[in-house]
Formats: C-alpha cells, structure tokens, sequence
C-alpha cells in the first residue's frame, strides 16, 4: 500500500508544479470567461485583453530577473511616465521621432543607472531606494508636462492602440513585442551563464561573489535593463493612448510585481521561471477582463482583487511550505508536543527567508 | 561565581563605543535641525513674510498630520518591515469619518475620532495579521493593501464626495484653534510624539522592536515574540493613521476618493530623513516628528518663494535618496571607528 501511494504521488508530483497551476488557472479562466459572456472570446475583446497586459508583461521581464537576484524595482511606472512626458514635450517641440525615441531610452538607462549605482555602488536597499525614486521621478515626471496633454503624435504609431500585429486582428504590437521578448530572456535566463548566475546570487550573494560572478555589475545592468525597458514601454504605452498626460501609468508598479510573483517568482530570490511570469500575465489579463464582462465588476472592484492576488501569490507558497515542513517534522517523529512542532516548522519557514 | 569579586563592574568610560553612536545619533537630530534653521533663514532673508505668525501656525497646523502618522511608520519601519498602506488608510478613514456628519447629524466629534480610529485599527489588523501570521513580507503585504484599500475607498465613496458644508464649524475649527498660538493639533500630536519616545526608550517591548529590527535571528533566539511584536507595531501604525484620516478632514473637509493619495511616501521619505534607518533597528519618533516638519516647512518655503508646487513631490523624493545616502555613509564611518577602537582597547 504505501510504496504503491508513494509512487501514485511521485507520478502526480510534477502536478504539483506551480506553473502546471497557471495552466490550469488559465484554462479555468477562459471557461469562466466564455460561460461569463459570448463576447469573451470575441477578436475585439481579446484584443483590447492583450493591449491592456502587453506593456505591464514586457516590464514585467527585467522586474523578473530583479527578483530573482533578491532585489525589487518600484520605480518602473514613474520611468515609464518621465518617458512618455519626455516623448509629449519633444514632439511639440517637433524633434524627429527617431531623436525623440534615442533620447527617451537614454533617459530610461539613466534612471536606471541611478538606482543601480546607489544599490549596488552605495550599499543602499532597493526597496529604499526606488521608493525614493519612484517619488523623485514622477515628480519630475510631473514638471515636463504640467497639466497639459500631447496627443498629435503621427499615424503609424498613433493606430499602434487599434490595429493588429500585422494585420492579426486579434493581438496586439504589445503582446507580440512581449512574446518575442519572453522568449528571448527565456533562454538567456535558462540557458546561459549570465542567467543561471542570477539565481546564484539570488540564493546567496556571498556565494556567489566567492564564485567569481560580478554580483554588483550583474546587478547594476539589470537596473539599466529595467530603465530601459520601463522607458520604451512609456513610448508603447502613449502611443496606445494617443496622449501622453499627467498621472499616465500610475501604480503599474503593483501590476507588474503582482504578475511576476503570481507567475511563481520568489520575493525572496533565486526561483522563478519566465513561463510562470507569461502564464500569470494571461490568467491575469483573463480575470480581469471576465470580471470586467460581468455587469457588477469595475476598475476600482478589480484593484481589490488584484491586491488580493498579490498577497496570495506569497501566502500560498509560504503556508505550503510551512505545511510539507510540519509533515516532515512529524513523519521524523522528532516532536509529539504541537506547540513545538508548529514553532519548529515556523523556524524552519523563517530560516528560508 | 562568589559574592565577593573585587572587580567592579567597567564604568562605561567617555570613549566607550556606546558613547560614540550615542553622539552620532544626537548630531543626526541636530543635523535636521540645522537644515531646518538653514532653510528658514535663507527664505526669509528672501521673503521675510515667511516667518510671519500666520505662517508659522499654518506650517505647525499641517506637519502635526504628517508627524502623526510618521510616529506609526516609525514604530514598523524600526522592525525592519515597512507600510506603504497609510496613504489609503488616511483617505479611507477621512471619508468614513467625516461622512458621519451626513449620515448622523449632530454626532459628536469624539465619537467621530473614534471611528476613524477604529477604521486604522481594523486596516492595521489585516496588515498584521497577513504579515505576523502569514510571513509575507511587508513590502508585499502593505502594497497590495495600499490598492485594496483605496479600491474600497472608491467602492464606498461612488460618485460621492464629503463636501464642507456638510461638517459642523466646531468639526473644522479643529485644525484652525490655537493656545498661545501653538495650534492645538500641533500640541495633541507633540503628546503623542511624546509618548511615543518615552515607550520606544523605556518599556521592555519598545526595546524588543529594535532587536527585531537590527537582527531578527538573534531577536528570535533571545525569545522576543517577534510576530506578536511586528503586528502590534502595524495595528499603532493603522491607528494613528486612522487618526490622521480624520485631521485630513479637518484640513481639507473636501473629501473624495483620492484624498491623501501618495501620502505614504511623503510619510516615508519624513520617516527616512528623520533618521530612521530604513534597515530597522535606529531611529526615533522625534527624529521622525522633525523629518516632517523639515519636509513641510521646504514645502511652504517653495510655495512663499513662487516655486510651483509641482516640484515638491520630486524634492520630497530627492531629500529621501539624500537621507538614506548620508545615512549610510555615516554607518560606514561608524562601523570603521568602532572596529578601529575595539581593536585598540583589545576588547
């Protein structure tokens, strides 16, 4: 009987996986869709779906690497926005859009220079430091439109928000941009030195710069990455909008790291896979527009839920964890008192942190 | 081992490594201070109707909230965590409170303080729960309750707002009295500010909450109830946060859904600048308190001088990077005297 359960156990363990649970979570999701209203699966709804996850999943890439590393980037949706103002401020000034957009990256990899160096060449916490950013840059942000709004930005990519990759009716630049881009830092991440050494030095710094690895300049480029990024995502974002305007991306940053961290990525680094990250953006653009689809749900509802997602995307895996580790404890029969036992696991629990 | 050891115990001697970071700690304050005094003199020298009595009592007047709710930040920030929630806190128990003149004429104003009380309570026991009891980290707790609540805030407020003529003249003279020309808020919240230091400096929890903060591992092997700790310090963050949404409504009396949003990281940055360290384990409530008042009387300085207010968010930004820079180049130094002194005394 048991070597027979254990076996049966084994085979379902792969199961078990969290990313096997995104699938299953998204199918789920376009069922509920589908039974939720007709128009679910309608080209225009998948559409304006992939508008709206495309740009948070394409940041959502360099968020990962970040958090991989043991680090945390807040300041993502404020570089987005001094991007996208730049970009309106320019434009009325007539700059070429081919300058405009240089200039933008360039501001992109500047702000992100900056929290890196502070990071890593100052010693200060990420967390710390891109709350700091955050304020500062949307604070800049703010002072290179004011009040006003750009809107007159040239057809091509002014129609970037309504018409298809290609002529697909149903997927936007957004989502293609972010697939091609998955898939890229997808191989990096598993297949290259560069990006196995993200998950060394996510799992011990230490270590990881006893082994050789350049923890600081890895870290650093990845804050440049993530400027850069966040900054070409702002151009995608107004040119979306056809409007670059106050307030534009406020609190993508909660989006993001809710994607990433519901796509498996340990808060406290050195796990995480680019396939979760891309599971959790569609389960997650699919509630959202299910829930948006019945008549009693609006943004403001969905903001609740989304919080929500986030904490339990770290609750699961910690109250999971803190269950295998009390089953062990017990199996070991190492302690009968339960008090002790649940303190033991919770040590134990405290001790991955 | 025997009573009768002849050695007495080592007078800690002027040099001592204690005295040293003691020292450090004081120069910290009285940095803010300085910089304080420096901006006050340049913009009246500039301007000089900034140092009039009107001005003074209005700048006391607005920091007394930020103060407030920096003391609760304090208390978290110190063990290590951080709550990003206030800002959402604040706005949601603004309107609660505040709309109880509409749904309740003539209540009294006690029992509104008490329900915007009771309105951070109940928010800083979901924080603390999720965050003691669920091991999540407080970055991700309180972000996520920072939307949450907000989104309940917008679910509750609809299309409504608290608007001023809805709330008793004696509701909105709270902000505006004064004694002795001290406004009374500014006194209330100093009480608090108070009690808040004489806690963190004496009780035995208060001094648990910095072992927490500069080594968890240790904390936790010395028996100090670490969860029971950090959810105590997140239910006092909530609450004054309650209570600082309902000197919001004294303020501004016009209360919708978005009031005090992004308050929490002017909150951080005053908590930051006060000298609190945001790796946990140092700082004090009247640094705090001070960091606040430096960031408000900056913002009134800016506004005197006809600098746009659209510059304060990015300075209050800028002043965070600063503080926390300064900070960690002032721990290096300390760090490297310490050990140069140990090593000296052969300790």
């Amino acid at each position: 009987m048991a070597p027979e359960s254990r076996t049966l156990k084994e085979r379902l363990a792969p199961l078990m996986h969290w990313d096997t649970g995104l699938a299953v979570a998204l199918v789920a999701v376009a069922i509920f869709g589908s039974s939720v209203s007709s128009q679910f699966f309608s080209s225009y709804n998948i559409f304006t779906l992939c508008t709206n996850i495309g740009d948070l999943a394409i940041m959502a890439l360099p968020m990962t690497l970040i958090i991989i590393t043991g680090e945390i980037d807040l300041s993502v949706a404020s570089i987005l926005a001094v991007s996208a103002e730049t970009l309106g401020a320019l434009w009325t000034h007539h700059w070429p859009l081919a300058l405009i957009f240089v200039v933008c990256l360039a501001i992109g990899a500047l702000a992100g220079f900056i929290n890196g160096v502070l990071i890593t060449r100052v010693g200060l916490p990420s967390l710390a430091v891109t709350i700091g950013t955050l304020t500062l840059y949307r604070g800049l942000a703010n002072v290179i439109l004011g009040a006003s709004t750009v809107s007159n930005f040239p057809s091509p990519f002014n129609n970037l928000g309504v018409t298809g990759f290609l002529g697909i009716s149903w997927l936007s630049w957004s989502v293609a941009i972010f697939l091609v881009l998955a898939v890229i830092t997808g191989v990096v991440l598993r297949r290259t030195p560069f990006g196995r050494s993200l998950f060394a030095i996510g799992l011990s710094q230490e270590a990881a710069f006893h082994a050789g690895m350049r923890v600081k300049r890895t870290k650093l480029l990845l804050f440049v990455l993530s400027g850069v990024v966040a900054a070409a995502v702002g151009l995608l974002y107004a040119f979306e909008l056809s409007s670059a305007g106050e307030n534009i991306g406020i609190g993508f940053e909660l989006q993001v790291i809710t994607i990433v961290l519901l796509g498996g990525v340990s808060i406290f680094g050195g796990k995480g896979t680019i396939l979760g990250v891309a599971l959790a953006a569609f389960v997650y653009a699919g509630l959202r527009s299910a829930l948006l689809l019945t008549s009693s749900f609006n943004e403001n509802d969905f903001e609740v839920v989304s919080g929500g997602l986030l904490i339990l995307s770290v609750l699961i895996p910690n109250a999971a964890s803190f269950v295998q580790r009390a089953r062990a404890l017990m199996r070991r029969g190492q302690m009968r008192d339960r008090r002790k036992l649940l303190a033991l696991a919770d040590a134990e629990v405290l001790d991955r942190e | 081992m025997s009573a009768t050891t002849t050695e007495a115990p080592p007078t800690i001697a002027p040099e001592s490594p204690r005295r040293l970071v003691d020292l450090v700690l004081r120069a910290r304050t009285f940095g803010i201070l300085g910089v304080l005094l420096l901006f006050v003199l340049i913009t009246t020298a500039i301007q000089p109707r900034f140092l009039h009595a009107a001005n003074i009592q209005f700048i006391l007047a607005t920091t007394a909230l930020y103060a407030l709710v920096a003391v609760g930040e304090t208390f978290v920030v110190i063990t290590r965590n951080v709550d990003l929630s206030v800002g959402s806190v604040v706005g949601l128990s603004a309107y609660v409170s505040a709309n109880m003149f509409q749904a309740h004429h003539g209540i009294p104003i006690p029992v509104v303080f008490l329900v915007g009380l009771g309105v951070g309570v109940a928010c800083g026991l979901v924080t603390g729960i999720i965050t003691a009891v669920g091991r999540v980290p407080s970055l991700v707790v309180t972000l996520a309750m920072l939307y949450i609540i907000r989104g309940f805030d917008t679910i509750i407020v609809g299309s409504g707002q608290v608007v001023a003529n809805s709330l008793p003249n004696s509701f909105i003279n709270i902000f505006h009295a004064t004694i002795l020309g001290i406004p009374d808020v500014a006194i209330a919240v100093a009480v608090v500010v108070a009690i808040a230091a004489f806690y963190l400096r004496t009780y035995r929890s208060g001094r648990e909450l910095y072992a927490i903060g500069s080594d968890p591992d240790a904390a936790r092997l010395g028996g100090i109830p670490i969860a029971r700790r950090i959810f105590g310090a997140f239910v006092l963050s909530g609450a004054l946060a309650g209570l600082g949404g309902v000197l919001w409504a004294t303020q501004y009396n016009t209360i919708d859904a978005t009031a005090a949003t992004g308050l929490e990281l002017q909150i951080i940055a005053a908590v930051v600048v006060g000298g609190v360290a945001i790796f946990g384990g140092s700082g004090s409530v009247v640094g705090a308190a001070l960091g606040a008042l430096l960031l408000q009387t900056i913002n009134s300085a800016l506004n005197v001088l006809g600098v746009a207010s659209l510059w304060t968010e990015a300075i209050s930004g800028f002043l965070l990077l600063v503080a926390i820079t300064l900070d960690r180049g002032i721990q290096l130094r300390l760090a490297a005297a310490l050990r140069r002194r140990r090593v000296h005394l052969g300790a």
